[in-house]
Order: structure tokens, then C-alpha cells, then sequence
């Protein structure tokens, strides 16, 4: 193994670690230290968090794992598509129906999903 | 750069899912049960790349594919069961399911 | 780079695309169309992929020979094994559209789960390589899981189908990593192998070829994996669960269709391709055989539920297919074929009448509703009589006849031993057979029924059918036994 090779990793690890360190003692140094109530609360995108509930604030909808599962199931299919492209010039018409095939069924998928109303996300 | 050997991949493989087994057999939460099963199941995933680059093929690294593909489509329907349940639940404590003897 | 673009014919494969494309049709169809109040439409179109996915498969008998680029075989074992399921099949529709009209449940899904099923069912028993029978493992798995858990309003249900899903994911890991090792010993995970790569029968006639250490550990995986799905001991936690749980038409399904579509893929993995390992897989076998007996046959006589008490049975007899498989000659793999097709027969029709009497929400199912069964519905209780004392194992009933052909085969490889362990425990599962019958002939009703349900057309006549089969195949078994021993012709490779 040639340790040479690596040297720039190591550089940018050691550099990253000191700005990242650096910065945050800078501005501990410079800035003025004054706690508001405000300011202790967890941080949800400038949005207030609930009362009483549990810190990292409300639950989910349902709604969004549905779509999230949805997402995954069709994005991994995808997966298919890579080798296909890469031996498309040798595959030629055989291998395009045979993807056109393969989409189809997604698309009947898709089809089913939609008219389930699984994509509707108003209520 | 010289090559790691293929038997350090095995053992490390062969670790993930020890760890995945024990895992499975001794917690109880149904997510955190699901999540140690996906996790023998990429340990099966190394053994197939290591032994595709041990005997010079490539079939091993076509398998990895498929067990990607298949596993996805378990994380979806498992997610769907146990989120059926948690809703009616709010639990995903595989102790509180006694409904049935086990 | 050249690429050789593999010859690509369908006819392997032509059932299984039926039917998925008839299942996607349907799926699309329901959706389109949306509610309507009579959607006759959908198991008229599942019961014609059925019907064309056995027009494929006869079609395919008498060829022996390697599709897909020796991924698939077409041999007169997968025609049988095909046939057997589209059979099973037809009778879950049918079962399942009286049971969903009564519960108001989705009507397409529920088709289109069990056609992906079958589909995967069949793709097990036509695999030629490790891989295509992991993804027919999980197509089938899958749908499953679902179907088992399609008793929306019911807790028990789901849990259920959470307990089936999560222990069958753990054992397909064990399965996916026995295929793993077979790869690592043999260098594929081809079955058979040939011109185009390497396989494990073509690896047992180039001597050195194969790393055997590896590949037994292997074998004992993958008997893991697939000893799971036909629920043997010491892998049967999940089934009194999930046969208790799952809605009773699909609790039949699973007994008949996991169980040949496991056994299936064993008896192409141990008997043909792994043969000349025999030695080494038949004590582990053997195990695992008598501990199915035993255990299912001693923890039935136990059970109050009946749907339970059919899960213990359904254990058990998957010990007595075992004894036919371990003999490994031709006698026994057709006696286990037709063990397991006249099997899941009875057991549909078994399931078939638990469906119509368990009632609304799928809930009366314990002995103490069968008391009296006889005296206040005498048909469904003397269909449900025969399909027991089929399963018994008593004379003038396929469950007989099947009995006798895996122990023969087990008693002329020298196992008698085995097939007196199958007796006895077949004494044993007598007992709790007839203690159904008991609660059926000998007591009292004890309270009036509030609703009573009345078996629909299509639920009457599955119970009709599987009725008639169980007798006729009891009393005229030649034909059906002459079929199962030309399936006995498999490739077998070289």
C-alpha cells in the first residue's frame, strides 16, 4: 500500500477537524452569551414546538411513511435500468422491449397506486 | 496497493451476521428486530461480492441485485404490517403482542 | 465486448406469466373501475388465468429440458407440481369470494395476492438455479404475509401476519446465505450446470470442482430455509400463529400451497441434484422427520381451536411427506407428490367448511362451537367428518392411500423403522381427529346461534369437490399415482 497516495485524505480530515473546532471557539469567544427561554428550545425549522408533546415535536402523518414505502419500492426498481444502459449497444431491439416490458409493469403499478388515492395527500 | 484478503471480508460477514442472529434473538422491538434481519441479510451481500471476486465471476455481484430488489420489497410490506399494528397499538413491543400463544 | 443474447423461449415460464399478468389486469381493473356492489367480474378473471396457467403447464408435459439459459426446467415434475397449484388455486378463488362478499373486504387485492402466490408456488418447482428459487420463495412469502393479515378489523390477524413475516425474513436469511456458500463451493448456483457454466451436479462429475465441506454446510441452510416454509420441526413456531390468525380460505391455501411448493424445491434439491451427497443430508433429514411426527401429532391432542388444532396436523404431516423424500427413489418422490396433492386437497376442503361455520369476523372456531354439529347442520358436518378421517389416514380416503405409498417407499430403502415411527404417530393423530368428531356427534349445543351463516354456491361447491376428490381418490387411486410417477422423470442434468 502506498501511504503517499492518501496523504491528501489525511490533509483534508485534519483541516475539516480544525475549521469545524476553530470556528465554534471563535464565536464562543466573540459572541455575547445571553440565554433566552426562546433560545433553549429544540429547533424545528422556525416552527414553534408543541406543548407538552415529546421534544422533536408531533408525530408524522401516516400519509408520509405511505409515500416514503411508494418511494422506495419504485426507486429500487431502478436498479434494473444501470446494467441494461450499459449493455444496451450490444443488446440492441431485444433489449429495449424487454425494458419496455419491465417499465409496463411498473407502470401498472403506478396505475394501481393512483387510483387507490395513495398519492392524494390532501385528506 | 496490495489486495486485502478475501478471508478478512468472510470473517467480517460472518461477524455481521452473528451480530444480526443475536440481535434478533435477544430485542424485542419489531422495527429493531426487522432492522438486524436486513442486516444478516447485507452480511449475505459481502459473502456474495467476496466470493465473486475470490472465484474471478461476476455472477455473485448479479446476485446482490436481486437480494437488494427482494429485500426492498420486504422492508415495504414488514413496515406496512407492523405500522398497521402500531397504529392500533402504539407499539411496535413484540412482548405486547400476545394475542396469540407463542 | 460481445454478448451473447441467450435464447429466450417462454414456454417455461408461460403459467407463471398468466397468471402475473392476469393478476396486474386485475389489480388495474379493480382499481379503474373502483367500488362497485357486485364485482363478479374479478374472480371470473382470476379463475380464467387459472384455467390458462394449466392449459400452459399440460402443454409443457413430456418435455424434459432447460429454459432461460438453464435457469428454468420444464420437466414433467414442474407440470405436475404446476397443475396441482392452479388446482389449489382455483378452489382459494372460489373459497375466498363467499368469505370477502360476507366481510365486505377488498375484493381485488385479495385475487391478485393469490395469483402472485400461486405464481411463486410454481416458480419453485420449476427452478433450475438457487437464485430463481429464493425469488419465487419471496414472491410467494410476500403475498403470504399480506393475505394473512387481510382480516382488516382484527388484531389477531395482524399479529399474526407480523409473527409470520418476521420469523420467515429471519429464515430467509439462512436460506440466502446456504445459496451463497453453494456459490462459494461450486462457483455458481446453477443446479444442474452445463455449456454454460458450472452447476452443482456438473461439479460433482469433475471430481475437485466442488469445495463438499462448503456446499454441506450449505445444504443444511438451505433445508433451514425451506424446512420453514413447509412447517418442520424445529422450524414450526410460526404456524399454529398464522393458520389461527390468517382468514380460514387462505389458511387452507397455505397448508396446500406452501407445503408442495417447499417440499417442491426439496425434492429437486436433495433427491436429484444433491444425491450423491445422500449420506450426508439423510441423518439431518431424518432428524428433522421424526421430530415433525412427533411434535405435531403429541402438542394437536392438546389444542381447543380448531384452526389450531389443523395447524399441529398440518406439521405433522408435513413429517410423513419427509419419509418419502428420505427414501429417495422413484417410488418416493411420486408417493410424496401425491401425498402432497391429495393432502391439499382435503385440507382446503377441511378449511372450506371451518370458513362457513366460523362465521362472521372469522370468529367461532373453537371445539365448543362444533358441539352438536352434526344434529343442527349434518352436511357440513359429514363433509367435515370425511375430510378428518382423511387426514386420519383411514381406509376408503386418499389421506390412506397416500399413507401407504411414502412409508412403502421409505420400507424398501430399508427404512422401516421410519415408517413404524410414522405409524405410531399416526395412531397418535387418530386420537385427536376423532376427539372432533366426538365433540361433533356426542354433545349438546350449548347456546343458540344469533346469525347463522349459510354456506354461499361457490363455498358449497368447493366442499362438494374436495369432498368427491377425497373419496374417489381413496377409492380409485391408480390413475392419479400413474401421472405421479411419469412426473418422476426429471432432468436431471448432464
Amino acid at each position: 500500500m502506498s501511504l503517499p497516495a492518501y496523504l491528501p485524505v489525511l490533509f483534508l480530515v485534519i483541516l475539516s477537524t480544525l475549521f469545524a473546532a476553530g470556528s465554534m471557539f471563535v464565536a464562543s469567544k466573540l459572541s455575547p452569551a445571553k440565554w433566552t427561554a426562546a433560545k433553549v428550545e429544540p429547533y424545528e425549522c422556525g416552527i414553534e414546538p408543541q406543548e407538552g408533546g415529546v421534544p422533536g415535536g408531533e408525530r408524522f402523518p401516516v400519509k408520509f411513511y405511505l409515500l416514503a414505502m411508494l418511494f422506495i419500492i419504485f426507486d429500487i426498481e431502478t436498479v434494473f435500468l444501470y446494467p441494461w444502459a450499459v449493455a444496451y449497444d450490444e443488446l440492441k431491439v431485444f433489449g429495449l422491449i424487454e425494458m419496455l416490458v419491465f417499465v409496463a409493469i411498473l407502470v401498472a403499478a403506478y396505475v394501481y397506486v393512483w387510483r387507490k388515492g395513495a398519492l392524494e395527500w390532501a385528506e | 496497493m496490495t489486495d486485502v484478503p478475501p478471508g478478512y471480508f468472510l470473517a467480517l460477514a460472518g461477524l455481521m451476521f452473528t451480530i444480526g442472529v443475536i440481535g434478533v434473538l435477544v430485542r424485542r422491538n419489531a422495527i429493531v428486530l426487522f432492522m438486524f434481519i436486513e442486516l444478516m441479510l447485507n452480511a449475505v451481500n459481502l459473502v456474495f461480492v467476496t466470493f465473486a471476486r475470490m472465484k474471478g465471476n461476476i455472477d455473485g455481484q448479479v446476485l446482490v441485485f436481486f437480494v437488494l430488489v427482494v429485500a426492498a420489497a420486504e422492508v415495504v410490506v414488514g413496515l406496512a404490517i407492523i405500522m398497521l399494528i402500531a397504529r392500533r397499538r402504539a407499539s411496535a413491543n413484540v412482548d405486547d403482542v400476545r394475542l396469540l400463544k407463542w | 465486448m460481445p454478448l451473447d443474447i441467450p435464447a429466450v423461449r417462454l414456454t417455461g415460464i408461460a403459467p407463471e406469466i398468466a397468471l402475473c399478468a392476469t393478476a396486474l389486469l386485475l389489480l388495474v381493473i379493480d382499481a379503474v373501475l373502483g367500488e362497485r356492489r357486485n364485482r363478479w367480474y374479478l374472480p371470473a378473471l382470476a379463475s380464467i388465468g387459472l384455467g390458462l396457467s394449466i392449459y400452459f403447464a399440460t402443454e409443457a408435459w413430456g418435455t424434459t429440458r432447460l429454459e432461460l439459459s438453464g435457469m428454468v426446467a420444464v420437466d414433467g415434475f414442474a407440470s405436475f407440481v404446476k397443475i396441482t397449484l392452479a388446482v389449489f388455486g382455483l378452489l382459494t378463488v372460489w373459497l375466498g369470494r363467499d368469505f370477502l362478499v360476507r366481510e365486505r373486504a377488498e375484493e381485488g387485492e385479495f385475487y391478485g395476492l393469490v395469483l402472485f402466490a400461486v405464481a411463486g408456488m410454481m416458480l419453485m418447482a420449476g427452478a433450475a438455479d438457487l437464485i430463481v428459487v429464493f425469488l419465487a420463495l419471496e414472491t410467494f412469502s410476500l403475498a403470504l404475509y399480506v393475505l394473512v393479515g387481510f382480516r382488516r378489523r382484527s388484531l389477531l390477524s395482524q399479529e399474526s401476519s407480523m409473527k409470520y413475516f418476521l420469523l420467515g425474513s429471519f429464515s430467509t436469511a439462512f436460506f440466502l446465505l446456504g445459496i451463497a456458500f453453494v456459490y462459494g463451493a461450486v462457483g455458481s448456483t446453477n443446479l444442474y450446470g452445463g455449456e454454460d457454466g458450472p452447476g452443482i451436479v456438473s461439479s460433482f462429475m469433475a471430481t475437485g470442482a466442488s469445495d463438499v465441506g462448503l456446499l454441506i454446510l450449505a445444504m443444511g441452510l438451505l433445508i433451514v430455509g425451506l424446512g420453514f416454509k413447509v412447517a418442520a420441526v424445529p422450524f414450526h413456531m410460526w404456524t399454529p400463529d398464522a393458520y389461527q390468525g390468517a382468514p380460514s380460505p387462505v389458511t387452507g391455501f397455505m397448508a396446500a400451497g406452501s407445503k408442495i411448493a417447499g417440499f417442491a424445491a426439496l425434492l429437486r434439491l436433495l433427491d436429484v441434484t444433491l444425491y450423491p451427497l445422500r449420506e450426508d443430508w439423510r441423518p439431518l433429514v431424518i432428524g428433522v422427520a421424526v421430530l415433525t411426527m412427533v411434535v405435531g401429532s403429541v402438542l394437536a391432542v392438546v389444542q381447543e381451536d380448531v384452526k389450531r388444532l389443523l395447524a399441529y396436523s398440518s406439521i405433522a404431516h408435513a413429517g410423513f411427506v419427509f419419509t418419502g423424500l428420505i427414501a429417495a427413489n422413484d417410488r418416493g418422490v411420486s408417493g410424496s407428490l401425491f401425498y402432497l396433492a391429495t393432502y391439499g386437497i382435503t385440507v382446503l376442503g377441511a378449511f372450506a367448511v371451518v370458513a362457513v361455520l366460523s362465521g362472521r369476523d372469522d370468529e367461532k372456531v373453537t371445539l365448543r362451537d362444533y358441539r352438536g354439529l352434526f344434529y343442527d347442520r349434518p352436511l357440513l358436518a359429514g363433509a367435515l367428518t370425511l375430510f378428518l378421517l382423511s387426514l386420519a389416514g383411514v381406509p376408503v380416503t386418499s389421506g390412506f392411500v397416500a399413507k401407504l405409498v411414502v412409508f412403502g417407499a421409505a420400507i424398501q430403502e430399508g427404512y422401516w423403522w421410519l415408517a413404524v415411527v410414522g405409524m405410531v404417530t399416526s395412531a397418535i393423530a387418530a386420537f385427536f381427529y376423532l376427539k372432533v368428531l366426538v365433540v361433533m356427534y356426542m354433545q349438546e349445543k350449548e347456546t343458540e346461534d344469533a346469525e347463522r351463516v349459510r354456506s354461499g354456491p361457490l363455498s358449497t361447491g368447493v366442499i362438494g369437490l374436495a369432498a368427491l376428490a377425497t373419496i374417489v381418490l381413496g377409492l380409485y387411486w391408480g390413475p392419479l399415482i400413474d401421472v405421479a410417477e411419469r412426473a418422476t422423470l426429471f432432468f436431471a442434468g448432464g
